[in-house]
């Protein structure tokens, strides 16, 4: 930060604090809103009038949705794809990331190629999609783990990471008698846990906040993961013509209090985990993307 | 006494490619399913580029499918569709090159200005919060403030008096919507990659600048800002050379039959062409261009970089 003699605050910290403070505002509000909406009692509430804190606490909203099916079987297929799914990320990156810090591995750089160019130029939706079709994973939550193992990026930030590790420590394993793979799981992966933290965390919140994937490759909606259940729940019941001559698709959109429920309840596993993860993602991104 | 040497002189072992392959081969284990899942879920797919090339009938099947050449490209081309996707593709950049980029810059500007390590570790967690939700999550935020029956703002708007103003199905406002959700959605998080350049000056030179009388404008000016000029550069470049994606997602949750016009980009009109219509050969087409067109940016992005004498993606 600049350099200041004085010790008290300027006339400039305080508009930065002010505007900070702001700006936590704005990012902190729909948060608060939702909940505040999801929380109130049917009977108080009515459409188009403003208010900021329910005049009547209820979890009626949640008594709902967690008694429907609808929600239930999407959690559990949201939850079934991403501990799936992150786990079988993290094998599939940390063991191709670290097998290619060796440089001195024959057709490093030509993998490393293919891997690269992948992060230019991808054959487009359509041809993924036959893809999927063709392996028959249509309609299978494998549709949407498989085709995602892994990525370009996070193999260069991970790979940039584990060649940050000092190499002694491997060295030394291979003088004691260790052989490759051993080192590798003895000692990289210990060493990686920030990396393996921070990477637990993307990979999870990728899995989680999947919709697009999960939309046309789940057509079976006892499959529907939350996403989608959200969007059906949510987006396609919305007026947004004006008013009075209003484009709701569905002949009676589901009460306000219960969509806000069902956000609050896609949202919340993630605002759990956060606090946790949090300390660990800023440096395991930046160790690895300084370099890269 | 002439020294007896016991052994042998070492024996040179030539290391073939052969005995490097055998002594690395739990390496290549490791390596090894990666490396299939690249070749079969990243590469297998392109075998479908060729499909831009038929009129594929599912029934006919690949081989028996008629040839069209460039037909669809020279259709695509021609058609009126093209350009409204094209410009709607640009626009959205511009859009995001001008009002969302110069933010994450300010904003760690700000941070980094902070004096007190608390408040500034709590002001990072709550604007790196909002990057961690779904598209379908912010979309459904930004519903519950503009819609016109349950928006807030449309809620303030009526109580004032007003009558609900369909924010959402206005055209004009579309793209600025668009932007506004990426700046409440990603600036806090874009703010750590300035941060971590700005962290990487020399405290040094602020007190050389203050010695010179300079005030904290003038220290920001002249000294954080130059030193994260090279991040800034490359940032921009790459992000330029990443137009022909446009956030997909996003665009596909907030389009609705009034603002198509402005909405339509290359992805979603394969989209809906390919898997919606059935219209496989035009869906492969589309994205096939649009992967060519990104490929060529980014290659020339990258090669800008380098230029510069920055390491670039590859």
């Amino acid at each position: 930060m600049s350099f200041v003699y004085k010790k008290r605050l300027t006339v400039g910290d305080w508009i930065n604090y002010s505007l900070l403070i702001l700006i936590s505002a704005v990012c902190l509000f729909p948060f608060f809103y939702i909940f505040s909406v999801s929380f109130t009692h049917p009977s108080v509430y009515v459409p188009l009038k403003f208010y900021v804190f329910p005049e009547k606490w209820s979890l009626l909203a949640y008594e709902y949705i967690l008694s429907t099916n609808s929600f239930l079987n999407a959690f559990k297929s949201t939850v079934f794809i991403t501990v799936v799914g992150t786990v079988l990320n993290l094998i599939f990156t940390f063991t191709m990331a670290y097998g290619l810090t060796k440089k001195d591995l024959d057709g490093r750089n030509f993998i490393l190629g293919t891997v690269v160019f992948t992060l230019v130029f991808s054959a487009g939706l359509v041809p993924n999609y036959l893809l999927v079709k063709n392996l028959g994973l249509l309609n299978s939550y494998w549709a949407l783990i498989w085709p995602n193992l892994t990525n370009a990026w996070s193999l260069i930030v991970v790979k940039s990471f584990l060649e940050s590790l000092p190499s002694e420590l491997e060295e030394s394993a291979k003088i004691d008698g260790g052989s490759d793979i051993g080192v590798f799981i003895r000692i990289i992966i210990p060493l990686s846990a920030p990396s393996i933290a921070a990477f637990t965390l993307f990979f999870a919140v990728a899995h989680w906040n999947t919709y697009f994937n999960a939309l046309i490759y789940l057509t079976d909606s006892n499959k529907w993961t939350l996403q989608v259940l959200v969007k059906t729940l949510i987006i396609d019941s919305q007026s947004i013509g004006v008013a009075g001559e209003s484009v709701t698709r569905e002949d009676q959109a589901p009460l306000e209090t219960i969509r806000m429920a069902s956000i609050v309840l896609a949202v919340v596993p993630i605002l759990v985990v956060y606090p946790f993860l949090q300390k660990y993602f800023a440096k395991g991104v930046m160790l690895g993307s300084i370099k890269g | 006494m002439k020294q007896v040497k016991i052994e042998s002189a070492p024996v040179r072992k030539v290391s073939t490619l052969r005995t490097r392959l055998i002594k690395n081969r739990y390496i290549y284990l490791l390596v090894l399913p990666g490396f299939l899942y690249f070749l079969i879920f990243k590469y297998g797919p392109m075998w479908g580029l060729l499909l831009a090339f038929q009129k594929y009938n599912p029934f006919l099947g690949f081989f028996g499918s008629p040839w069209v050449g460039f037909q669809h490209f020279a259709d695509l081309f021609a058609s009126d569709q093209f350009y409204i996707m094209l410009r709607n593709t640009l626009l959205i950049n511009v859009f995001n090159l001008v009002f969302y980029f110069p933010v994450p810059i300010i904003l760690a500007l700000m941070l980094n200005e902070v004096r007190h390590e608390v408040f500034k570790r709590i002001n990072q967690s709550i604007v790196y919060l909002p990057h961690f939700l779904s598209w379908v999550v912010v979309a459904s935020m930004t519903f519950f403030l503009l819609s016109t029956d349950i928006g807030i703002v449309n809620k303030i708007l009526y109580t004032l008096g007003f009558e609900p103003f369909p924010f959402l199905s206005k055209p004009e406002f579309f793209w600025a919507l668009l932007t506004l959700q990426n700046i409440w959605k990603d600036a806090g998080w874009g703010t750590i990659i300035f941060l971590a350049a700005i962290a990487g000056v020399d405290p040094a030179r602020y007190e050389a600048a203050v010695m010179d009388g300079a005030s904290r404008f003038r220290q920001i000016w002249h000294i954080t800002l130059p030193a994260i000029r090279p991040t800034i550069l490359i940032l921009f470049i790459l992000r330029f050379g990443n137009m022909a994606d446009v956030g997909f997602e996003q665009v596909l949750l907030m389009m609705n039959p009034y603002v198509k016009s402005v909405a339509d980009v290359f992805d979603t009109y394969a989209y809906m062409q390919g898997i919606l219509n059935g219209q496989i050969s035009i869906g492969v087409a589309v994205g096939m261009f649009k992967g060519v067109v990104g490929l060529v940016l980014l290659y020339t992005a990258n090669t800008i970089v380098k230029r510069f004498g920055y390491e670039g993606i590859y």
